[in-house]
């Protein structure tokens, strides 16, 4: 399709605040994670990405302002599916988390992406959940992990949205989410951990898909999830965990030609079971024909 | 068919209906004529004698040539009304009334019945002639009734004199119909009577109905030709014609079928669509193609078969809208209504339509071809683009779609892809009663193969199912299709197997396509004319005319150039039959030539271009350089469908022993229609070159020609026992898995040739496992069905047998062309490789380090003389027959030199007067040859053989085409040289598409040697041709 261009072309990033509740509300099982979060260090975290993306990318940054009623906003990726005009607004798993998806969707709207609602899409969508942190968009097809938070109705809302696109199911073993275990590197390029479940995940995405990726495999799992983006200056952007936080990974994303690296810390929302690409959305105006 | 000859046909048939009617009540006349006749067949006779041994000897070729002949007379005969009147009448009054010649028609048919008893072969042949006359345009035909002729002569001769008479009668009918129609007039109304004709409507993809009629026997190809030629396509293997099953369910009409056996019910509509999706439309040659193919996935989009966001609806609206009505024009408003009338999308709105003006409107300047391009473009990145969508249920129940496609085979549970078998993960495909199942490859980490199964609705539709497998399989996966007469592919169950072109043979067939881009109108137009004009096309002959009108150049073009030959024609039969109308006479050959035009489209519009940039020049050496180099590519490189005068004239020239026996089988009906065809020549043609005019007296008259026949006819009774014995033994070992339809299997790795000779790599890698999995195949496989797949075992008796037979045939073809070579074979037989084994081949390719090595088609040792013999009776030869192998490159690919030698037989009066020929209906016989070369070593070819180590022949039939592959191992110098000559005769109706069994034998010589080069391919096509007024 018209919108079917190279994976990374993005010309506009869209994020949200870390509210003052960040690490709280969530609530639910969740906090068990782990450490204490600092939200300081994550807003600092934050701001570090919001800035490379527009600095040193290039993007539009469009930021939407924190909801403290809505601890978990920040995950703003979960939210929307966005390829090409069109925005599918997610169900999320967690009923606390799907009033986020109305400032997300108003910022849709102004973009002038085709907003498609989840609910009331399908009558029979009760069930179905899906989130974007389980969803890898490749440029050519949709590959949706069916995890916790994830469901095959979500996945078929999905491939019901973006018919263009073949959207293959894949199990997640690894992490909780896909995108925790892999994540695009590039055109053509996935980024995967090395892990057994992550291998798992690999192979069938293999086996289902009718192009070939290139693989780039590193150690740690955190390290598998980077954001890549070929900005407006026509070079390739790679975000990815510092040396602080996945040191052995870092050796991988040097392999890469005539990328830019750009070291982006995450540790504090990686407490929380998001990563890099957790914290953006990247939107593709410019290539629209409308 | 070829789309040329579908005008060309309908002329003919006209003229052959209107002549018909005059033959039956000029029958006198006519029997006075084949009297004269068969005073001029009399030579033929002792010929005929040879050819009906052969007859004896061909019944499977006869049998095939039936079918095919019986459906191209149909169309024939119904196409045009007023003659349809007349054809009526006809057929059928032919036995009742016919003109008191009834009677002997029908003791005619007595006799052949007769005939047939004693001999299928013959009973094939008499049927086949008696289809043929009038629909029989090829050679073949001409062939046939040759041979047909030759047995009733001897039959006659051998003591029924009234018999003899009537024979002979029939005989000169017979003589006549390959000479002039007029004699194949009562016979055809013999055989109208018996063959019905039926009305097929066929859908089109632009909406439009085609109807034509065909016979009630004709095959599947028959009418998918008559399709493509109306359609002007050529690139047409990736499309193909459904019908609806008792079960309103759609499926393929198999090609290689007869149409009446499949559909099961008398509803004749068909529709015309894309089988095979091209995976990049841009790699399509000509834009005709691409906007089928356009027209297509209007429909997938707008049925919802290939579902896409609403973006891409109207992206795609839009270059449609390009494509039908050009730039963008606010003041007109019709796209508006257009794009309503257009159902582009199932959920089309006005919301989608403003999109698609929208994007219109950005689209100016782009052409129709350009926004065709880019709609496809678009379209086949669709996630759905090319797949077949088929329902069934998991090992679990649960419903999925199994989807088919270039890649391979897609598991679907509602929109998301939950599996994925890739072709080269596929071990084999099979189905039993509901169930279908694939093999899989084991991965990198598992040691044993895995089956998945799938539940169908029920046995017709796992059965679908499997054939779409194997059909998309064969086409995007494979170099060549497997034959599924060679032993190493049968299979359990069903034989079916993919019978066209694979995608590497259709683009390298449509590399070769240089014909003038063809105009057509697009649906736009068309809706207007459709409009106008009401009515579909009802008539054939109506079909073929406006097909003719819109454009066909091509035919166009080669009407001229049979009409320039046509006026010697004519003489020529005057005066070979004075009695005769020329008219009748002519009518009857036009029909059959009209089908074997068809195959030959694409040759033709060489020939036009040729004729472009000099057209008197080429055609005189054309015609003049025809018949001998004709003759002369036979007997050099025969790969495709060499007719067999190349043999005659080897006999002729060289020494009268050496017959081919693949050859000889077409050859006898070949020859027949040459000596016909030289028996014109000479007499009316006097004037014309010397040359031929020696050829001809040589083949017809010379003692060395008889000699050479009786050689032949003994080949070919070899031959054919041989392939009597292939065939029996084939099933013998088949037998119980092939009747049994409710299962059947497809390896196809096995066969999967795949790529092979491409990627030598792969298929190493591929072949082991292949064996592996074939030996745990047999030892798995429980049933015996599963054995016969696997190819040693199946493939060694075939090829014991064939080998004996084909020792034979390689001593008489030896003689012919090396004599050497002969004895070499005979010793080396046991050694010999079977072509067909994809193992095998590999590795004794390299066993033959091939220095030298000459490939498919390559006669290397036989060509020199012909060659010196084509110089001299062409004058021409040396501007377009490059024929002299040695030096013009012949790459099976695009480095190709291609030399088209067109011979009709009327040439001479074509060359004395052109202009009187175009507008005088003609009857001749086009030969056309081409010849690719390789830049060769003449050295190898024509070198001394060394020490004969090995030799093979090898004799494979479908249903049209008679392959033959000669392999020679010699040692020259230390360096041991393999030859592999092959030949494919392709007898029958229009029906074949020569490219495409030029393609394969390319290309199954590639994969079976891949160490091995193709040094030439000599394309010989025979096609009688008959024109009319424009």
């Amino acid at each position: 399709m018209a919108n079917m261009c190279p994976y990374g072309r993005f010309t506009h990033a869209v994020v949200r605040g870390v509210p003052d509740t960040f690490g709280g509300a969530a609530g639910d099982g969740r906090e068990n994670e782990g450490a204490a979060v600092d939200l300081a260090k994550a807003r600092r975290q934050f701001g570090c990405l919001a800035g490379a993306l527009r600095q040193k990318v290039g993007l539009q940054l469009i930021e939407i302002p924190p909801d403290p009623e809505l601890p978990e906003s920040w995950r703003i990726e979960d939210v929307a599916i966005v390829q090409g005009d069109t925005a599918l607004i997610t169900r999320p798993f967690r009923q606390q988390r799907r009033s986020e998806a109305e400032a997300v969707r108003r910022v849709m709207s102004e973009l002038g992406l085709t907003v498609v609602e989840m609910e009331g899409e399908r009558g029979d969508s009760g069930g179905a959940t899906l989130e974007g942190s389980d969803v890898l968009f490749t440029g050519r097809e949709f590959f949706v992990g069916v995890s916790s938070h994830t469901n095959r109705r979500g996945a078929e809302v999905l491939a019901d949205t973006f018919r263009d696109f073949a959207v293959s199911t894949v199990p997640v073993c690894g992490g909780a989410r896909l995108k925790n275990v892999c994540s695009m590197g590039g055109p053509d390029t996935i980024v995967v951990s090395s892990s057994d479940g992550a291998k798992k995940t690999l192979r069938m995405m293999e086996q289902l898909t009718d192009h070939h990726y290139e693989v780039l495999s590193v150690p740690e799992e955190a390290a598998a999830n980077c954001v890549y983006v070929r900005g407006p200056s026509k070079r390739d952007f790679l975000l990815h965990r510092p040396a602080e936080e996945c040191p052995e990974s870092v050796s991988a994303f040097q392999k890469l030609q005539d990328y830019t690296l750009l070291p982006t810390a995450c540790g504090e929302a990686s407490k929380l079971g998001a990563s890099l690409s957790s914290l953006c959305l990247l939107i593709n105006r410019k290539h629209s024909h409308f | 068919m070829t789309t040329e000859a579908g005008s060309e046909t309908e002329v003919k048939e006209n003229a052959e209906e209107s002549a018909a009617p005059p033959d039956q009540s000029e029958q006198a006349k006519q029997e006075s004529q084949e009297v004269a006749n068969a005073e001029g067949e009399e030579k033929g006779k002792e010929k005929e004698k040879d050819g009906k041994k052969i007859t004896r000897y061909l019944p499977t070729w006869f049998k095939k040539q039936k079918s095919q002949s019986q459906t191209s007379p149909t169309k024939d005969v119904q196409p045009t009304e007023e003659p349809a009147s007349k054809a009526t009448e006809e057929e059928e009054g032919p036995v009742p009334e016919v003109n008191g010649h009834a009677e002997d028609v029908e003791e005619k048919e007595e006799v052949k019945l007769e005939q047939v008893k004693e001999a299928e072969a013959e009973s094939h042949s008499n049927a086949s002639t008696d289809t043929e006359p009038a629909k029989e345009e090829k050679v073949e035909e001409g062939a046939e009734r040759s041979s047909d002729e030759t047995k009733k002569t001897k039959e006659a001769e051998g003591g029924e004199e009234e018999k003899k008479e009537k024979e002979q009668v029939e005989a000169e009918g017979e003589g006549g119909d390959s000479q002039t129609s007029i004699f194949q007039s009562p016979l055809r109304l013999v055989r109208k009577t018996k063959m019905k004709v039926v009305v097929c409507h066929v859908a089109l993809l632009d909406g439009t109905d085609f109807t034509c009629e065909v016979e009630k026997r004709a095959k599947g190809q028959y009418l998918f030709f008559k399709v493509c030629e109306h359609l002007n396509l050529l690139e047409k293997d990736y499309f193909g014609l459904t019908y609806k099953d008792n079960h309103e369910e759609k499926c393929w009409l198999d090609p290689t079928k007869e149409i009446k056996r499949q559909i099961r019910s008398n509803n004749w509509q068909f529709a015309f669509s894309v089988k095979f999706y091209p995976p990049d439309p841009s790699l399509l040659t000509e834009d005709i193609t691409r906007y089928l193919l356009c027209l297509q996935l209007r429909e997938d989009v707008a049925s919802g078969r290939l579902p896409c966001s609403f973006v891409t609806h109207a992206l795609l609206g839009s270059y449609t809208l390009q494509a039908e009505f050009g730039d963008y024009e606010p003041e007109q408003p019709r796209p508006l209504d257009f794009i309503s009338q257009l159902t582009l999308a199932s959920n089309q709105n006005k919301e989608m339509e403003e999109k698609i003006l929208e994007l219109h409107k950005s689209h100016r300047g782009m052409t129709p071809a350009q926004a065709d391009l880019q709609f496809l473009e678009n379209a086949k990145k669709l996630s759905m683009y090319g797949v077949d969508l088929h329902h069934a249920k998991d090992s679990e129940a649960v419903d999925i779609m199994l989807g088919v496609c270039a890649n391979g085979l897609l598991v679907y549970k509602d929109r998301l892809r939950i599996n994925r078998f890739a072709w080269p993960k596929i071990l084999k495909i099979s189905y039993k009663r509901n169930n279908f199942y694939i093999k899989i490859r084991p991965g990198e980490t598992e040691q044993f193969e895995s089956t998945v199964g799938f539940k169908l609705q029920n046995h017709r539709s796992a059965k679908r199912l499997w054939k779409v497998c194997v059909e998309n399989h064969s086409f995007f996966r494979l170099n060549a299709p497997e034959p599924p007469t060679k032993a190493h592919f049968l299979t359990l169950g069903s034989k079916f197997r993919y019978s066209g072109r694979t995608q590497a043979q259709t683009r390298l067939a449509s590399s070769l396509i240089d014909r003038p881009a063809p105009s057509f109108e697009r649906t736009s137009s068309k809706r207007i004319s459709r409009s106008l004009d009401g009515a579909p096309v009802i008539s054939i002959t109506e079909a073929g005319r406006d097909m003719a009108e819109n454009g066909r150049e091509p035919h166009l073009e080669l009407h001229s150039d049979s009409k320039v030959k046509e006026p010697d024609l004519s003489p020529g039969d005057v005066e070979g039959v004075p009695s005769q109308s020329p008219g009748c006479s002519e009518p009857g050959l036009p029909q059959s030539r009209l089908r074997v035009h068809g195959d030959n489209i694409y040759v033709r519009h060489s020939n036009l271009m040729l004729e472009d940039h000099d057209k008197t020049q080429d055609e005189v050496l054309k015609h003049q350089a025809s018949i001998s180099q004709l003759k002369r590519s036979f007997m050099e490189a025969p790969p495709p469908s060499p007719p067999q005068p190349n043999q005659w004239e080897k006999r002729l020239t060289s020494s009268p022993a050496s017959i081919r026996v693949q050859q000889q089988q077409v050859t006898t009906e070949v020859e027949i229609e040459e000596t016909v065809v030289i028996q014109e020549v000479s007499k009316a043609a006097k004037p014309g070159l010397v040359t031929v005019t020696i050829a001809s007296d040589a083949e017809v008259d010379a003692p060395p020609a008889e000699e050479q026949e009786t050689q032949q006819d003994s080949a070919q009774v070899e031959e054919e026992v041989a392939a009597e014995e292939v065939q029996q033994g084939k099933p013998e070992s088949v037998s119980s898995e092939s009747e049994s339809e409710d299962e059947a299997e497809y390896q196809p790795e096995v066969s999967v040739s795949i790529s092979q000779t491409q990627i030598p790599e792969e298929k190493e890698e591929e072949e082991e496992p292949e064996k592996d999995d074939r030996d745990k195949g047999a030892e798995e496989q429980v049933s015996a069905l599963e054995v016969p797949s696997l190819p040693a075992e199946l493939s060694h008796p075939a090829e014991e047998t064939i080998q004996e037979e084909e020792e034979e045939f390689r001593k008489e073809e030896t003689d012919a062309e090396e004599k050497t070579a002969e004895k070499e074979k005979e010793s080396e037989r046991e050694t010999e490789e079977s072509t067909e084994d994809p193992m095998v081949t590999p590795d004794e390719a390299p066993d033959s380090p091939t220095p030298p090595v000459e490939t498919v088609a390559a006669a290397a040792s036989p060509a020199p003389a012909e060659e010196e013999e084509e110089p001299k009776v062409n004058g021409e030869a040396s501007l377009v027959e490059v024929e002299p192998r040695p030096q013009v490159i012949c790459c099976s690919e695009p480095p190709v030199v291609k030399t088209e030698m067109v011979t009709i037989s009327d040439t001479f009066a074509a060359q004395k007067t052109e202009i009187a020929t175009k507008e005088v209906p003609i009857v001749h016989t086009e030969t056309k040859t081409i010849t690719y070369e390789a830049a060769q070593l003449d050295g190898n070819g024509d070198g001394e053989p060394g020490v004969l180590m090995t030799a093979q022949t090898i004799t494979s039939e479908s249903l049209c085409t008679t392959t033959t592959t000669h392999i020679t191992k010699t040692l020259k110098g230390g360096l041991s040289e393999t030859r592999i000559e092959k030949r494919i005769v392709i007898t029958g109706d229009c029906d074949i598409d020569h490219d495409q069994a030029l393609a394969q034998a390319i290309k199954e010589a590639k994969q079976q040697h891949p160490d091995m080069s193709v040094t030439r391919v000599v394309v010989h096509k025979e096609t009688e041709l008959a024109e009319e007024e424009d």
